[in-house]
């Protein structure tokens, strides 16, 4: 039983890591209709660029605020050259865009900065330390810390601030929002500036869990269930899909995987999401529209 | 009219762009040399363990060139990137399979398991001689069935074998493995499944528990499997990572708390790139290692300085210079040229074709002594390659990283090759039978 | 009766005649074994691939981001009727590999009738992770082989051994041939009609009187035959071997790639998309060699220059030819015509 719980807290813990991807798709999506695959891209690209500052003797403070920087200039570039002149344009070819955004982005960031793997330590250690019987990594808990956390912040900013009711306003109806005065590029280039930092945040807990390497951008594909699952639009489903995702892989992997000589994390998530959109088509929380897309 | 001039810009382009691939195969400034392919893969999930490599191979031959090549011969290196992808490096097989340049090609280098079981077929028909360095099919090592395969130096069930070896010595004996549970956690591609078979029967021999668990290409998720392991209670794990899967592994143990000097890793698990990725995770973790790391060999010395110091490297990051993945291009780098210096000795300094190429890696002699004349000594053991046997005659060390570099833990150790015989020549066997090879008679 | 067909088909003579000539005269007597084996071949497969995904997205309107998994499905079929059942002819392998593609789309489009649009991706996805694990977990489907890949089996017709570059182009070329003219029988017959008219309008399309479940699963069916039968030619006529991982996820978006470029809704501009996708990495390749850029950084670094640039032509033709690059030649087609006609 402690064994079944152990592998049901690790796989939330897990999840949550996930849902931190997510949310970065879901901001850009609710605010500029994009599936964003360049995500994955952009969680290497912050990473490595933070690593390597890390690693020229840089302190901590100012390497994040420094690649938080470098962010926003993605975003600005990534408004510029893409999106405006794709306005308008069906959803398949954004998405389409965003892949070779994504060749751009980490080719980019391997040809300046290098394909090696780097270790990166956030003096938080990772190892398992004894609940009751159960054994939780110290890390996990930080790390979920810090996603609640960055939920709560982008909460806030989002139903608190001008910047963030005109965000809904778009994402509402982004005709009117235009009519009203607001300025679509500026909301975009605003949007991406944050998903770049939440992609900053994901590759930073990411990156010391895994090390910085190219697979980073590999995550991409496990943050697309746990959208499906969620819903695209939506933060609290972005959680709910990352803790469902992340739990119902653990057990699987544990118990189904044995009994077909494998383990099965490659697919699980995508069938299950697949599952939930037969009997829920909009995910958890999702908009009900989803015929538009 | 702008369309008309845009498309008119379209059809140059196209045609320059036929025009450079046409005429770029059609020069002839490298005639006299000898041409070496380099498949590399500096791009993808598997560029780390690459990079350092395709240096050691480039700095050797370098070196080599600037000292007038092997008996005149210069060593013309034609790099083909795969990004570790089949098509490219199928692309890049093509490509060169036949020379180019005017130089021809004697034997292919395939530096990935994955691209020698692809291209193994074409090369058969092609009588292009493949070789790969401590990687490739087992079974190959059957010079009778696979005349054109030379999977050299080592082999992966013969690392099974020493890695059991490893542990019968630990534990006070082979008498003391019955009971222990011993967990094989690997990549799940070809490379990986290699050491499925000897693993079972050692496990028969030995009577410990044979605990197989696969990991899904690329691996940068372990946590089920680490879990399995440290509930099923397991003492030792033969940990067959490759590329980002050893980091991952080693800090996943780490995070069940499974200790790092109870796993040992697979010769391509056993880098700096391995273990520093892992930081404390991967303190007191063994590997086995046929390339020792270490610049304090003759011809690492010899490199510093007429190449590196001159700077003339291939590495952006010179410390990884004598690094385990650094040295094994080096190795691989000069058992190339020594097979070309066999094949000169038959056929005369000149470049060799792949006829001439094949028979002499059927016929490469490594002696110690050639080894020290090579400033090798320490880097690289002994090897001798008959028809019949394409691999040589295998030996590693045991190493364990202690935070900041490999040490060896033990000298070379052999394994029991001889208890495997059986099973890799009946798997050659039917090799031949599926694909209806008559193997062809031993012969000098 | 061909002539009869033809009519039907509104296609004319002349065009067709040259390109079979092109194809099976030309084309042969002129390339090399490197054209043939590293460029035209593929070209011509996964230009094939294109049809397969234009049918049921540029025709459609179905999305589907796992068209691999379907390739891979017929690439194992093949391989596994070929070893299991001797003596079967190459023809009926290949028909029969389709069918089994066909009938896991038609599973993995069973979504397409309660959901839409890009969400339908994920269950596409799902097939594309799915059948990669399968295929590789597995191993009886590659008869135990221990490196888990297929080799192409001994291929020929009536005896006759395609196993040189010239036959397996020959191969590649007579199935490409036969399933364009099929892709151009079925877009033009009343099921591409009806399939263009759920894409535009599903609801009027329902309203009007068409089964669009069926013709939606039919569309899945269909795509998959055809991507199964690229995967056979994929595997055993280009690659000659391959394993699982050669239908990654990576050649999905090739061929999602290979579909916008040339230009959704058609047949010939997927052969366009397939040059560019084909061409372009070995071209970028090339000219880094001769133009001797290695002050640029090592080969690693121009690699990922390669990959910046392929990236940003994609995205630059996204944006400047939204209908592909045989909306391009058609216009460049049109302006010769205006100028010297008028």
């Amino acid at each position: 039983m402690s064994f079944f719980l152990e592998t049901l807290i690790t796989g939330l813990f897990a999840g949550l890591m996930y849902a931190l991807v997510a949310i970065g798709f879901v901001l850009i999506y609710k605010a500029s209709g994009v599936f964003n695959f360049a995500q994955g891209a952009m969680v290497f690209l912050a990473a490595l660029a933070f690593v390597t500052l890390v690693e020229h003797g840089f302190p901590f403070w100012i390497a994040f605020l420094a690649t938080a920087a470098l962010m926003v200039v993605v975003a600005i570039l990534v408004e510029a050259l893409v999106l405006r002149p794709l306005r308008n344009r069906d959803s398949l070819t954004l998405f389409m865009a965003t892949l070779g955004l994504s060749f751009v982005i980490d080719g980019t960031a391997q040809f300046f900065l290098g394909t090696d793997v780097h270790m990166l330590d956030l003096g938080i250690d990772d190892i398992a330390e004894d609940y009751a019987g159960i054994l939780i990594s110290h890390f996990d808990i930080v790390a979920s810390l810090i996603v609640v956390t960055l939920v709560a912040v982008l909460a806030i900013v989002f139903s608190k601030t001008r910047m963030g009711v005109s965000l809904r306003a778009v994402a509402d109806d982004t005709l009117a929002a235009q009519s009203i005065g607001i300025r679509l590029p500026v909301i975009w280039r605003i949007v991406w500036s944050v998903a770049g930092l939440v992609a900053l945040v994901a590759g930073l807990l990411w990156g010391a869990r895994q090390g910085v390497q190219f697979s980073l951008s590999l995550i991409t594909l496990k943050a697309l269930p746990v959208l499906i699952i969620g819903g695209f639009s939506s933060i609290p489903g972005a959680i709910a899909g990352g803790l469902i995702v992340g739990a119902s892989e653990a057990l699987a992997d544990i118990y189904l995987g044995p009994l077909v000589n494998g383990s099965v994390s490659t697919w699980f998530a995508y069938i299950l999401a697949v599952a939930f959109l037969l009997i829920r088509p909009a995910g958890l929380f999702g908009d009900r529209d989803i015929e538009r897309v | 009219m702008s369309l008309l001039s845009k498309t008119l810009a379209l059809a140059t382009s196209a045609l320059i762009a036929a025009a450079t691939l046409t005429s770029v195969a059609q020069a002839d400034e490298a005639t006299g040399q000898q041409l070496f392919p380099l498949f590399s893969y500096r791009t993808g999930p598997y560029a780390p363990s690459g990079i350092p490599q395709w240096a050691g191979y480039r700095d050797y031959f370098n070196y080599i060139n600037e000292k007038g090549g092997v008996n005149g011969v210069k060593i013309f290196v034609q790099e083909c990137e795969t990004a570790y992808t089949l098509e490219r490096a199928f692309e890049c097989y093509e490509r060169y399979k036949n020379g180019y340049a005017g130089a021809p090609v004697a034997v292919l280098f395939t530096t990935s398991s994955g691209f020698d079981a692809a291209i193994s077929d074409k090369a058969r028909l092609d009588k292009l001689p493949i070789i790969s360095v401590a990687g490739g099919r087992g079974d190959a090592v059957d010079g009778s069935v696979f005349p054109y395969q030379f999977p050299l130096l080592f082999d992966y069930w013969t690392e099974a074998s020493i890695v059991i070896e490893h542990i019968a010595n630990q534990a006070g004996g082979y008498d003391k493995l019955n009971g222990l549970k011993i967990a094989t956690l690997y990549h799940d591609s070809g490379y990986g499944r290699e050491t499925i078979q000897p693993m079972a029967i050692l496990s028969e021999k030995y009577g410990f528990e044979n605990i197989q668990i696969a990991v899904p290409h690329p691996g940068e998720q372990q946590q089920a499997q680490w879990q399995q392991i440290k509930r099923a209670g397991v003492d030792w794990v033969f940990f067959r990572a490759w590329g980002v899967m050893s980091p991952v592994g080693l800090k996943t143990a780490a995070r069940v708390g499974f200790p790092a000097d109870r796993i040992i890793g697979d010769i391509w698990t056993g880098s700096e790139e391995d273990a520093r990725p892992a930081g404390a995770a991967a303190k007191n973790y063994l590997a086995v290692s046929v390339f020792p790391s270490g610049t304090d060999f003759e011809i690492t010395k010899e490199l510093k300085k007429n190449v590196i110091d001159a700077g003339k490297g291939d590495l952006k990051d010179v410390s990884k210079f004598g690094s385990v993945y650094y040295n094994a291009g080096l190795v691989q780098a000069i058992i190339y040229t020594e097979i070309l210096r066999t094949g000169q000795k038959k056929f005369g300094n000149r470049p060799l074709t792949k006829e001439e190429g094949q028979w002499a890696a059927e016929h490469l002699d490594i002696t110690a002594e050639r080894i020290a004349e090579l400033g090798a000594t320490g880097l690289l053991s002994p090897l001798k390659i008959t028809p019949q046997d394409h691999e040589g005659d295998p030996a590693a060390k045991i190493v364990q990283w202690d935070g900041q570099k490999w040490n060896a833990v033990t000298d070379w150790l052999k394994g029991d090759r001889p208890l495997f015989r059986d099973a890799i020549y009946a798997r050659a066997a039917a090799y031949a039978k599926e694909k209806g090879i008559e193997p062809r008679q031993a012969q000098n | 009766m061909p002539s009869g067909l033809l009519s039907r088909l509104d296609a004319p003579l002349l065009p067709i005649v040259a390109g079979l000539l092109v194809t099976f005269a030309v084309i042969p007597a002129m390339a090399d074994d490197y054209w043939l084996s590293s460029i035209i071949i593929p070209t011509l497969v996964m230009g094939l691939a294109g049809i397969g995904l234009n049918l049921l997205q540029g025709y459609a309107g179905l999305v589907s981001l796992g068209s691999a998994a379907f390739m891979l499905i017929g690439a194992f079929s093949a391989y596994n009727l070929i070893l299991r059942v001797p003596g079967l002819p190459l023809p009926l392998v290949l028909l029969i590999s389709g069918l089994i593609a066909a009938a896991a789309g038609v599973v993995f489009g069973l979504p397409s009738l309660r959901i839409r649009g890009f969400y339908l991706g994920a269950s596409t996805l799902g097939a594309q992770f799915f059948f990669e694990w399968l295929f590789s977990n597995f191993t009886w489907f590659s008869n135990d082989s221990q490196s888990l890949t297929i080799s192409a089996p001994r291929l020929e017709i009536l005896g006759y051994s395609l196993q040189s570059p010239l036959g397996r182009y020959f191969l590649a070329a007579s199935v490409t041939v036969l399933l364009i003219g099929l892709a151009f029988l079925i877009v033009r017959s009343r099921l591409g009609r009806e399939w263009m008219a759920i894409r535009d309008m599903e609801t009027a399309a329902s309203v009007l009187g068409i089964r669009v479940a069926r013709r939606k699963l039919q569309a899945y069916a269909i795509s998959s035959f055809f991507l199964g039968v690229t995967g056979v030619l994929w595997a055993f006529a280009y690659l000659g071997t391959s394993d699982a991982h050669t239908f990654n996820l990576d050649k999905s978006f090739q061929v999602l790639f290979i579909v916008l470029i040339g230009g959704v809704a058609t047949i010939f501009g997927n052969f366009l998309g397939a040059a560019f996708i084909v061409l372009t990495p070995i071209l970028l390749d090339r000219v880094v060699l001769a133009a001797d850029l290695s002050f640029l950084g090592d080969q690693g670094a121009l690699t990922n220059l390669q990959r910046i640039i392929f990236g940003a032509i994609i995205i630059l033709l996204l944006i400047k030819e939204p209908d592909g690059l045989s909306a391009l030649l058609r216009r460049a087609r049109q302006a010769v015509r205006n100028r010297y006609a008028g």
